[in-house]
């Protein structure tokens, strides 16, 4: 299905106070691809997010979802298709109960009562939250915030899944259930992070930004494992790459 | 996913001295969700009709004149049915109602001092009206403040802006409300991560001064503003046009209209008959 294809082309944006951030970016992910975006802190990762979903208008250079240019007239079609779960989950969850904030994004679609409710429990059940339906978010535990925060983009049904740090603030079990959950979906899923682990876990292709433009793109596996670029990028190799410190001590302790 | 078991919140001693007010009572206001997830019949109540009921004894209270005191006495009836019939605690709400009882306090205390004419002669000792409004006003106070938390802990939050959504109050405020409440938890987590972090550099009075309060107060502002762009951007995400959706449909029942009416008829029926005065001629008659 080609209707589902991201496509940014030579992309700017400065922000109000002068800080650049964007310095010409181009990327295109195909329908179904999951693509992590990694890169040092400012360089330019949640800026890009942004703009998939029209939060920031570009300065320069366009955005096609799905074969649109995202302009103002196919901004209400661009946001159904593209589901943005933000980096802190108390962002994103503002309604008083779990169930109403799940159910925003329907009832705004203008879905049927029924449709809605419907929607609201199989979104919470497939990230494993149904027994928090009735609970106001602010009680919930990091990892439950996370739940929800998916469940209430994905009630809206998007094709594709934009995420910013999803596994930050989680202790490893829910991170592991995260990745997890995450594998599971069919969706074209766009990931900014520095959990680069995780990036390999789930991620076929990796783009590393470095203040504001794409340093590298090309397969998760290539891309970290190579030393340079990554020292280069603020950036380290993931830990499960880089050698067990035992042997590694034990091999020096042999070789001297 | 996630952890299904849900830790209760449990101060921790060290932040009881630095944090010790604002964040243990607003882990107390809380507890108001507990109470409003409660199922009782007067939970089950449609929140418009809770809403209606409580303004109507709002301004039957009010209404009275200033030197009334015996007259207000049988309204007490409907906040202690309220209390019994939903299960409310009474401890916990006292303390609530407590809370403001200091701004009332101010607002009445100086009656006696500006109104020393004598009103009423009990015995040897005589009254003034200063002391009669004044009782007055703290008998109001308690009914009026007892019946709004009332209202809340059996409705929720939630119930009462949807009930005021529907009954026709402008959405922005109601809207405002909503947000209010949903934010304050976020806010004063903030604060107090804030003072606790000050309270850890600061020995002694130092670093406690007025100036530090300034600064962290416009922190707070900027972070806030921040975090309202964010929210703004979430909700646009998700189609956000102006317009909060709920879909818990409303339903009158009736048993809440005879719950409107019933209250609507004692309130009247307490207004205009003054039930201690009749009850006491009743008693002075029989007792020749």
């Amino acid at each position: 299905m080609s209707h589902h294809i991201v496509e940014i082309q030579d992309l700017h944006y400065t922000y109000p106070d002068g800080t650049p951030a964007l310095r010409g970016i181009s990327l295109r992910i195909t329908h179904g691809e999951s693509l992590a975006i990694i890169g040092a802190n400012g360089a330019g990762k949640s800026t890009l997010l942004r703009h998939l979903n029209g939060c920031l208008i570009p300065e320069a250079g366009t955005i096609r979802v799905g074969g649109f240019p995202l302009t103002k007239k196919t901004l209400q079609q661009v946001r159904r298709t593209v589901g943005m779960v933000f980096q802190d989950p108390d962002d994103q969850l503002f309604m008083p109960l779990v169930r109403d904030d799940v159910a925003f994004g329907p009832l705004n679609l203008g879905l049927p009562p029924e449709e809605v409710e419907e929607r609201v429990q199989q979104a919470l059940a497939t990230v494993g939250a149904a027994h928090l339906t009735n609970r106001p978010p602010y009680r919930l535990s990091a990892g439950e915030k996370r739940s929800v925060a998916i469940a209430s983009v994905l009630s809206m049904d998007p094709s594709i899944l934009v995420m910013d740090e999803p596994s930050s603030h989680l202790d490893p079990r829910a991170r592991r259930q995260l990745i997890e959950l995450l594998k599971s979906f069919r969706h074209t899923k766009i990931i900014a992070t520095h959990d680069l682990d995780m990036a390999l876990d789930l991620c076929s292709r990796t783009a590393v930004l470095r203040d504001g433009r794409v340093a590298a793109d090309g397969p998760t596996l290539e891309i970290l494992q190579d030393e340079a670029l990554l020292e280069a990028s603020r950036l380290e190799k993931p830990l499960r790459l880089q050698g067990c410190p035992l042997c590694n001590a034990r091999q020096n302790r042999d070789a001297g | 996913m996630g952890n299904r078991r849900h830790a209760p919140l449990a101060p921790v001693v060290l932040d009881q001295v630095f944090m010790p007010k604002i964040e243990s009572s607003l882990f107390d206001l809380s507890y108001f969700d507990t109470l409003s997830g409660l199922d009782t019949p007067i939970h089950r109540l449609d929140p418009r009709v809770k809403v209606v009921t409580t303004m109507l004894f709002i301004v039957a209270v009010m209404s009275f004149d200033k030197y009334e005191t015996s007259g207000l006495v049988p309204f007490v009836l409907y906040p202690v049915a309220l209390l019994a019939v939903g299960n409310l605690p009474l401890g916990y709400l006292l303390s609530k109602v407590l809370l403001a009882a200091p701004f009332v306090f101010f607002v009445g205390i100086f009656n006696p001092f500006f109104d020393r004419a004598i009103l009423v002669h009990l015995g040897p000792v005589g009254i003034s009206g200063g002391w009669i409004s004044f009782a007055s006003i703290l008998i109001r106070f308690i009914l009026t403040v007892s019946a709004a938390l009332l209202l809340v802990a059996s409705t929720g939050i939630h119930g009462v802006c949807q009930a005021l959504d529907k009954l026709g109050f402008p959405r922005s405020f109601t809207v405002q409300l909503l947000f209010l409440y949903r934010y304050l938890f976020v806010l004063v987590d903030e604060a107090s991560r804030m003072t606790r972090a000050r309270a850890l550099r600061s020995f002694g009075t130092r670093g406690t001064g007025l100036q530090v309060v300034g600064h962290m107060i416009g922190q707070l502002l900027l972070r806030t503003l921040d975090r309202a762009q964010r929210i703004h951007a979430a909700m646009l995400c998700r189609g956000f046009d102006g317009e909060i959706r709920q879909f818990r449909p409303l339903k009158i029942r009736s048993g809440d209209i005879l719950f409107a009416v019933g209250w609507l008829a004692a309130f009247l029926f307490m207004r205009i008959y003054d039930v201690p005065q009749w009850l006491g001629k009743l008693a002075t008659g029989l007792v020749p």
